[in-house]
């Protein structure tokens, strides 16, 4: 018997009010082609929705899209949240308009890596793979 | 039996050319690719002729500019006459940032203005409200009140400029703003011109910037149109945009199809709620993007006008020629600007706003390269104004009407995109309408293939990106920040905290229990929410009035 790998399990989040979900649902199919179990929360997640929706989908991994300008007050408060939910483990990345001297912020927050606009899809595959694995 | 005459010597000499000139070509020069294709995958052929147009003749086609079916122009003189608007989507942080940006731009030539709002904005929330929280004035300008309204107007002349609002579910309550600060210096409704975007149905499909279900924001647009055709004659109250639908990922043929079904829901809607087709359909406006295909671009336009032209005559029955024609703002297309190497984005915005000018636009946005990381900054949205006047003043291209009329490559593929419209616009009827068809996750299904087809494409390298998949180099691109400052930030709740607290707090009360019983009845709202605008009403407000009574959206959930 070959031992059935577990799924990679990656929750693919919207935060904030930002509409833009072309990146997340593309980067969601690439997810789920690859091999990954992805769950799309949808638009206008607030990070408490977005942290509930993670632990109780048992992810290895958060993937968060904003466009809209918002990501230094959402994304850092994600971090913060799941840490408060001692689930700190959970990987996040991050993707969307964000422009280069708040990427260095970011990291620092918490987030792990940030994929900016025409990042290839099999280097975002790949870094949830690790992820995956990792946990 | 002529015309078969001529198709058949047409063929034989195509053959001709084919196996006496082309094969011996191609034997010692294989072609690039074994499939060429558009930005939307549309196969083109290595060669067009006049083989290639449909049994039509030009006269049906083509028309002339001014007159049915509009293919070459809504005008007889198009830019002989008056250039398209050049007109700048601007908007961050507060009323006053964003004042000073449209008078920056002013300055500098633009002859239209175009406020873009932010997101709290754009969802009807207040700057302070919890649902706002980090959002403020970053991709918009902030407007919560009559007096924000009016500060981001002060200083410009509301009777004499053009002001377009790309404002969606909330587009009643801003309008309403608008209206009402131009009443408070004295200028009458009756001159005012401009456009709200006001279409909600894209808003399902692509944009995603909703509040309400389907039917009462429907009934909100057409309360617009209702008010509109009555006491602001020259406002566009709708303009049906194709935009935002092609930059979630369409190709240019969905971005056509879905666009003018869209339009022809809007048109039942009014017909429906008794209003005669002639008295609104001429203030129903159009919005499309220019992306960078540039045939494919201008074909799309030219098959737009012709379609709507058609449908507004013979399905529909209007009679004035004014509802036939399909008049349109462009914009370049913000999905292709790059992050990599921004300011080669100039080039594309350039070949993007060339075409929108070829296909006979109205009025025209043109993006600044630094949008792939922020809203432009000043010099960059300079850059992007300066390219429309080199397109007008420098080009030549606005000497002559439609100047690539007749092309046989052009004219085919504006056959091809019309029937791959009508072919949508029977599915679309098969699955019950656009509105059900939205229920069911059609549009957005779609628009996600396509979306997800075309990052394909690009990963495999079958289209290269130049800077993104080819000719990459190693460089951090510097740009200068736009940032939004927590100053703005902090007088602009002051000034709504202000606001509430001065107000009289009666009059308040019954404008918005007014509104409140008229959006649970069949009246008209417009005046309604003109008066609770007024009453110093916030957008907030009023639009908590309206969740109340309408609830709220809740999309399918899909990938």
């Amino acid at each position: 018997m070959v031992p059935i790998a577990k799924k990679i399990r990656v929750l693919i989040a919207k935060p904030g009010l930002d509409g833009h979900d072309r990146g997340a649902k593309v980067v969601a199919r690439a997810l789920r082609d690859a091999g990954m179990e992805v769950i799309y929360t949808g638009l206008r997640q607030t990070p408490e929705d977005i942290v509930e929706a993670a632990i109780q989908e048992d992810v290895d991994a958060i993937g968060l899209s904003c466009l809209s300008g918002a990501h230094m007050t959402l994304f850092p408060e994600v971090v913060k949240l799941l840490k408060k939910r001692k689930s700190g483990d959970i990987v996040v990345a991050a993707g969307g308009i964000i422009p280069e001297d708040d990427v260095p912020k970011l990291k620092k927050a918490g987030i792990q890596v940030v994929f900016g606009p025409g990042t290839p899809l099999r280097d975002i595959v790949a870094f949830f793979e690790t992820a995956g694995k990792g946990a | 039996m002529r015309a078969e005459d001529d198709r058949k010597a047409l063929d034989d000499e195509r053959k001709r050319w084919e196996d006496s000139t082309l094969r011996p070509a191609l034997e010692s020069l294989p072609e690039r690719r074994k499939e060429f294709l558009t930005t939307s995958s549309r196969p083109v052929k290595r060669l067009y002729t006049p083989l290639d147009r449909s049994g039509k003749t030009d006269a049906e086609r083509l028309g002339k500019p001014g007159e049915f079916p509009f293919t070459r122009g809504i005008h007889p003189t198009m830019y002989r006459g008056r250039l398209w608007t050049m007109r700048m989507f601007a908007g961050y942080g507060s009323a006053e940032d964003t004042n000073k940006r449209f008078k920056y731009l002013i300055a500098h030539g633009e002859t239209g203005l175009s406020v873009a709002f932010d997101m709290p904005t754009l969802y009807g929330y207040d700057t302070d409200e919890p649902e706002a929280k980090g959002e403020f004035g970053t991709c918009g300008v902030a407007v919560s009140s009559l007096e924000d309204m009016k500060i981001l107007f002060s200083g410009i002349d509301v009777g004499g400029v053009s002001t377009s609002m790309t404002i969606n579910s909330p587009a009643s309550v801003i309008w309403a703003m608008y209206l009402a600060a131009a009443e408070s210096r004295g200028v009458p409704l009756v001159g005012l011109r401009g456009t709200i975007q006001n279409d909600i149905l894209k808003e399902y499909q692509a944009q995603k910037e909703w509040i309400y279900p389907p039917e009462p924001s429907m009934r909100l647009v057409v309360d617009t149109f209702e008010y509109g055709s009555r006491h602001v004659p020259e406002w566009n109250t709708i303009s049906i945009s194709g935009y935002h639908i092609r930059e979630a990922g369409a190709t240019a043929g969905q971005e056509l199809a879905f666009t003018l079904a869209n339009g022809m829901e809007y048109i039942r809607w009014g017909i429906d709620r008794g209003l005669k087709v002639d008295d609104f359909a001429p203030r129903l406006s159009f919005f499309f993007n220019a992306h960078n295909d540039l045939f494919e671009e201008i074909a799309k336009y030219r098959a737009a006008r012709r379609i709507w032209a058609r449908e507004m005559r013979d399905t529909f029955g209007a009679k004035k020629p004014r509802s036939w024609l399909l008049r349109f703002h462009s914009q370049t297309a913000g999905v292709s600007l790059t992050a990599q190497q921004p300011e080669i984005n100039i080039v594309r915005t350039t070949i993007q706003g060339l075409a929108a000018v070829l296909g006979g636009t109205q009025s025209l946005h043109t993006n600044a390269y630094d949008e792939a990381f922020q809203v432009p900054n000043e010099a960059a949205a300079r850059i992007a104004l300066r390219t429309q006047q080199i397109l007008a003043h420098e080009s030549g291209v606005a000497n002559t009407i439609d100047p690539l009329g007749g092309s046989y490559f052009l004219e085919a593929l504006t056959d091809e995109l019309e029937e791959e419209a009508d072919r949508y616009f029977d599915r679309i009827q098969e699955l019950g309408g656009v509105i059900p068809a939205i229920r069911k996750g059609f549009f957005q299904q779609e628009i996600a293939n396509s979306a997800y087809r075309y990052q394909r494409e690009v990963e495999d390298k079958e289209r290269v990106i130049v800077g993104v998949n080819d000719f990459v180099v190693d460089e951090q691109p510097e740009l200068e920040p736009l940032r939004v400052t927590e100053a703005s930030f902090k007088a602009q709740v002051e000034r709504l905290r202000k606001l509430r607290r001065s107000r009289d707090a009666k009059k308040h009360a019954v404008a918005l229990d007014r509104l409140r019983k008229g959006c649970e009845s069949d009246d008209n709202t417009m005046p309604l929410i003109l008066d609770a605008v007024r009453a110093k009403a916030t957008l907030g407000e009023i639009c908590d009035v309206m969740r109340a009574v309408f609830g709220i959206w809740e999309e399918p959930l899909l990938y």
